[in-house]
């Protein structure tokens, strides 16, 4: 009797083998964890729509390495605490990489359950830090900070030739991430900060904050907000009348601040990793792919979702085989180039710590219209 | 100076748009013990419909007349009857409580039909400046001041000098007697939920060019109306009015010359000294229980 019963359980786990070996030979699972409600739902939608994007494109060319792929999505509410425990539920669905969130503040709380679960994250984050901790899974899909405020600081010192800034920030990971970096980027240059405002995530009303930043009579301004409250801030800079230059980063002249804002966006400088305005003809491709399938046009954070998706097709050709462990050996230090790989759109490479380096663009609002006004090479070039 | 000025204007043209909706809780308070928590989802909806109605190749002037009307319909006659005259036989506490099912319902179906985004909203008023005092004030600003102040004119013309206002107050102040001496009283009541219903459409005409149209941004409003209203005299609609500007002016002065960061701790700090020293409001008429 105990034979047959032994006979049974291994009977039973050759079946469950085979069912392991045909999973491992179906669909490759991604899972995609992102900003789809709350304060930061233009940064997930948009995410999620490039990522969607993209795997249409890529199942439709017949997939990685003969294998369709499969993404779900899944909502932080852009709250960190829900974040952590979507990343957890997404891990426990066992998916080949993890991407996203976008909020700094999300990613900082899911970044150590994807290292101890040893799947690769490329995420939408930007503060600083979250590079600097020695996490090798974790990867961006833009600059960080590090790269991108010396930049701007160099900029607003030698090309505006301002010797005072107003700092308007939001007080989450990403804008006090920012705020630092470019404090003492200003600090390096000469340039004195005469106002350090900080504001908060969703705040509605700004007018207190513009009239203190006027009151410290600036050269410029330095605006880091997320879009929604950059959108509410360029509004009321333009009720208030200022008139010094307004400088920001990415999230000061993306696309859906300018639909937000309207003419108020008008003027606006930003420096931004990706648009698809830039003069590069792979991006404005994109954007019209994308604009066809969802009706209007992707910010940069749709671009991150788009390129996430081939970075992990990149990767894995270049592997020859879908293995969750290898895959974040092999991105540090890959360069991906848009002639083996079109879907990456421009020239990137991934250093040691996963940030990335790339052309950026320096872009201003003209009539209702991100232009790139200037396209900064690779920093590595 | 010219700062100064500035804040003070637009606290002001926030804090009026604040009492036209902390009136609408007095008013509902007043007439039929209705403690709407929803009031601030009812500040956000309205530029919905307008919205809706401007997406379906509507002028904006003839989406903003359909956004009112469609207001006054739901959030006004349908709230009274399908929410309020229910659940009001149960008590002011399951009220309560199902406004605040309410204010879900409301946040979640704007999201599932307008996505979790916000979206731009134009504004009456067009964006240019005025010289106030040798400030540049915002000409967006003093127009929201004026209109809220005209309605809330308009509104104490009717409460105090029409027939119609004659008996609403009766009905707020004793509806037994009110209906004995031949006062409709339900149509009163209804009255006073329709006049909500046209406030906080108001409301929503002038902050959501400010705040922009999104799911979440009544949380905001209802909570700073909700102070307002106490603040100023939940039983008095001069409080409401009072406690809004007041409320407004004291948030944008603090958020100026205090600190941005504890903002929000104002109109709390606020709300916990009116109701340590003088419970019924700056204006309220102290109400005792009658048993």
């Amino acid at each position: 009797m105990k034979a047959w019963k032994i006979a049974g359980a291994v009977a039973l786990a050759a079946s469950l083998g085979g069912v392991a070996f045909a999973q491992t030979g179906g669909p490759i699972k991604i899972a995609n964890v992102g900003e789809l409600s709350g304060g930061g739902a233009t940064v997930g939608t948009n995410f999620k729509n490039g990522a969607d994007l993209a795997v249409a494109e890529i199942n439709a060319k017949g997939g990685i390495l003969g294998r369709t792929i499969e993404i779900t999505h899944a909502d932080t509410q852009s709250n960190p605490g829900v974040a952590r425990a979507q990343v957890q539920k997404a891990l426990d669905g066992n998916p080949y990489v993890l991407l996203g969130p976008g909020f700094s503040g999300s990613v900082k709380v899911t970044a150590s359950l994807a290292q101890q679960a040893g799947i690769a994250q490329i995420m939408g984050g930007e503060a600083a830090e979250l590079t600097q901790t020695g996490n090798p899974y974790l990867f961006r899909t833009s600059f960080g900070q590090q790269s991108t405020m010396p930049k701007v600081a160099r900029y607003i010192a030698e090309d505006v030739k301002a010797k005072n800034v107003a700092v308007i920030w939001v007080n989450n990971d990403f804008g006090k991430g920012g705020r630092d970096t470019i404090t003492k980027e200003f600090a390096k240059r000469g340039v004195k900060v005469v106002a350090d405002i900080s504001t908060e995530a969703g705040q509605a009303d700004f007018a207190a904050d513009v009239a203190k930043a006027k009151a410290a009579n600036p050269d410029a301004l330095f605006v880091y907000l997320n879009e929604e409250e950059s959108a509410r801030i360029l509004k009321e800079l333009r009720r208030q009348n200022v008139q010094v230059p307004l400088i920001g980063e990415t999230t000061l002249t993306g696309q859906k601040v300018i639909e937000l804002a309207g003419d108020a966006a008008n003027g606006a400088r930003g420096h931004v990793g990706l648009t698809t305005d830039a003069p590069v003809p792979a991006l404005q491709q994109f954007r019209e792919r994308f604009s066809k399938k969802y009706n209007y046009v992707p910010d940069h954070n749709g671009i991150k979702g788009y390129l996430a998706v081939y970075v992990v097709k990149a990767v894995t050709e270049k592997m020859g085989k879908v293995d969750p462990k290898e895959f974040a050996k092999t991105l540090h230090g890959m360069t991906i180039t848009p002639d083996k790989e079109p879907g990456i759109l421009m020239e990137t490479t991934y250093d040691q710590n996963g940030d990335i380096d790339r052309q950026s663009f320096m872009t201003e609002v003209v009539d209702g219209k991100q232009v790139v006004k200037a396209v900064l090479p690779k920093l590595g070039s | 100076m010219a700062t100064l000025v500035n804040i003070l204007i637009a606290g002001l043209a926030t804090g009026a748009i604040y009492a036209l909706v902390a009136i609408g809780f007095t008013l509902l308070w007043q007439t039929s013990q209705t403690i709407n928590f929803a009031q601030g989802e009812f500040v956000m909806l309205p530029a919905f419909f307008m919205l809706a109605a401007a997406n379906m190749g509507l002028p904006f002037w003839a989406a903003v007349l359909i956004g009112f009307n469609v207001t006054m319909l739901l959030l006004g006659w349908g709230f009274k009857r399908l929410l309020v005259d229910p659940m009001l036989r149960h008590g002011v506490l399951p009220l309560a409580i199902a406004t605040m099912a309410l204010s879900v319902f409301m946040r979640e179906a704007v999201k599932e039909f307008f996505t979790a985004e916000a979206q731009p909203f134009p504004s009456i008023v067009p964006a240019t400046n005025i010289d106030i005092l040798g400030a540049v004030v915002s000409l967006q600003n003093v127009g929201a001041l004026g209109v809220a102040v005209a309605a809330v004119l308009a509104l104490q013309y009717l409460l105090t000098r029409t027939s119609v206002g004659h008996q609403m107050q009766a009905t707020a102040q004793n509806p037994t007697v009110a209906r004995i001496l031949g006062v409709p009283v339900d149509r009163m009541i209804l009255y006073t939920f329709l006049i909500n219903a046209g406030l906080v459409a108001l409301a929503s005409l002038l902050i959501t060019p400010i705040y922009l149209a999104k799911f979440s941004s009544g949380e905001v409003l209802g909570q700073a109306a909700f102070i307002a209203a106490i603040v100023g005299g939940f039983n008095q609609v001069r409080g409401a009015i009072a406690g809004g500007l007041l409320l407004g002016v004291v948030d944008n002065l603090a958020a100026t010359y205090v600190s941005t960061q504890y903002r929000a701790a104002i109109p709390l700090f606020l709300l916990i000294a009116i109701i340590l020293f003088r419970p019924q409001g700056l204006f309220g008429r102290a109400e005792e229980r009658t048993v």
